[in-house]
């Protein structure tokens, strides 16, 4: 049975740990403020994650990116840049396509996250899975994942109208091997 | 757990109310806050900026945007930048703000930017954000590799002998079109900055970008909603179609009596150190008609006194040509 944790519990017992270690701290006097919580370095985070509620403790600087691959072992979401230029690590959170390498797993907290290992019904592919394949919308595959999530968010979005429209939509993930007019015309099949 | 991003360890709290978040930050010389986390996390990777202390702001309750008719638009600074784009009375009202936002970076990002962050990110300097080298802004006193170094991106106004980073913000430039206000909120005080005034230029502290105070926090923004406003348009010219920074940005807005000017607004982004107002361009043009002579003349005066580096010249000539173009278009 997954065990619900609330964010006010995880702010609480990261206020309850650090009193004890760090009393000696002075906070700027704000009428009738109570000093503010303190911080962590770690916490306990609640991802719903393709449907699974993982729980974990992870250090405030993981990323949501390394969350996901290396504490969940989901390593469909792929790390290019890291740096929310190329789009490969594209998820989907609650409702949101976003850059999973330029949030952190502790900001996310309590979000409900669907990764390329969400898209297909077992056996049975994604539409835009099926239609990335038939146009040959990709080479070597890597930036594959997060094509496949932003297009699935675009389609939802209202912006796959033309392939104009559909080609500045996805302007943030990048095909180094250039299968930009199989993706454009995958995410316009896709979308009808 | 191996292969980590790179950042330094931090401790982090999720700020419930502003005066708990401003608190946070405030009494900790090295804490910074989160909205985003778009620009900051990069900046953290790279060492270009440490932190040992990260109070995430999302969770306040500042992410409204708020249009009455008659009144000012009123919009939170944790309102994403998606959301305030697709504003149907954002659009409507201030189009040269939600054309700057759309042209600002790519899909996913606006999903998680704030108006807030955008509003403090900083600058795209390549030197900056390589901390293996120099950087007065980065390190006061170190040096700018960039006055002789690789400087196509940088500015030709506003700049000074220790800096010429441009600002890469989109939407300051389309705010400063708009006589937008900054409101923030700091450990002592609340107050209003017209966002002419918020911004500072480099001097001899590039190291300081703004008027605001260690843990001062920006709450919102506060825009006019004008005749003049109404009729304002966004040209960003870039090297790529899309999802790249400006190269010269211009925000205009024009109100005519008849075919004369009686109000205009020229806010440009890409040629200076701040996002930068052309007054004397606009005092060439009240009470003028747009005629095509008009709109050369105002022009040459966005870029007087420029001092222009050897891989950015063209930026005075784009400039020009810029504003030529997205005045024509509001005639």
């Amino acid at each position: 049975m997954p065990v619900e944790i609330s964010r006010r519990t995880v702010l609480i017992t990261a206020g309850a740990v650090t009193a004890v270690a760090a009393v000696p701290v002075t906070w700027t006097v704000i009428e009738g403020a109570a000093p503010p919580p303190a911080g962590s370095s770690t916490a306990e985070v609640t991802l719903t994650v393709n449907g699974t509620v993982h729980r974990r403790t992870v250090e405030a600087r993981v990323t949501l990116l390394d969350a996901l691959r290396e504490q969940l072992g989901l390593t469909g979401t792929k790390k290019g840049c890291d740096r929310g230029e190329c789009g490969a690590c594209t998820v989907i959170v609650d409702g949101n396509r976003i850059k999973s390498c330029l949030t952190l797993a502790v900001m996310r907290d309590g979000s409900e996250v669907t990764t390329v290992e969400g898209l297909a019904d077992g056996d049975d592919l994604h539409p835009m899975q099926e239609a990335f394949i038939e146009h040959d919308a990709f080479q070597c595959g890597f930036c594959t994942s997060g094509q496949l999530m932003s297009a699935v968010a675009l389609v939802e979005e209202g912006h796959a109208g033309s392939a104009e429209e559909i080609r500045e939509w996805m302007s943030g993930n990048l095909c180094r091997c250039g299968c930009y007019p199989g993706i454009v015309a995958a995410v316009g099949e896709a979308s009808r | 757990m191996g292969r980590l991003s790179g950042m330094r360890p931090f401790t982090y709290v999720r700020a419930t109310a502003v005066r708990d978040a401003v608190a946070g930050v405030a009494d900790h010389p090295g804490a910074t806050f989160v909205s985003g986390g778009t620009d900051l996390l990069n900046l953290m990777k790279d060492s270009a900026q440490i932190h040992e202390h990260v109070v995430d702001i999302n969770a306040l309750p500042l992410a409204t945007i708020d249009i009455q008719p008659g009144g000012p638009a009123r919009i939170g600074a944790v309102a994403r930048m998606r959301d305030v784009a697709e504003h149907p009375a954002v659009r409507s009202t201030l189009p040269v703000l939600a054309e700057a936002l759309l042209g600002s970076a790519s899909p996913q990002v606006r999903n998680m930017a704030s108006i807030g962050g955008n509003l403090l990110q900083r600058t795209r300097c390549g030197y900056f954000r390589d901390a293996g080298t120099p950087c007065n802004k980065r390190e006061p006193g170190s040096g700018c590799p960039a006055l002789t170094g690789e400087n196509r991106w940088h500015a030709v106004l506003g700049g000074s002998e220790h800096c010429i980073a441009v600002h890469p913000s989109d939407l300051a430039v389309a705010l400063l079109a708009l006589d937008a206000t900054v409101i923030s909120t700091g450990p002592d005080c609340e107050r209003r900055t017209p966002l002419n005034e918020f911004y500072l230029l480099p001097g001899q502290t590039p190291d300081r970008e703004n008027v605001l105070n260690h843990g001062e926090l920006i709450v919102g923004v506060e825009v006019p909603t004008t005749p003049l406003a109404a009729r304002s348009r966004y040209l960003k010219v870039r090297d790529r179609a899309t999802f790249e920074f400006a190269v010269v940005s211009v925000a205009a807005a024009v109100e005519l009596r008849g075919r004369q000017v009686q109000d205009v607004r020229l806010a440009f982004g890409g040629i200076a150190t701040r996002p930068w107002r052309a007054f004397a361009a606009e005092d060439a043009l009240r009470g003028r008609e747009l005629t095509d002579d008009v709109l050369v003349a105002a022009a040459a005066e966005v870029v007087r006194g420029a001092t222009p580096r050897e891989q950015n010249a063209f930026k005075t000539e784009l400039a020009q040509r810029a504003t030529v173009d997205v005045l024509r278009a509001l005639r």
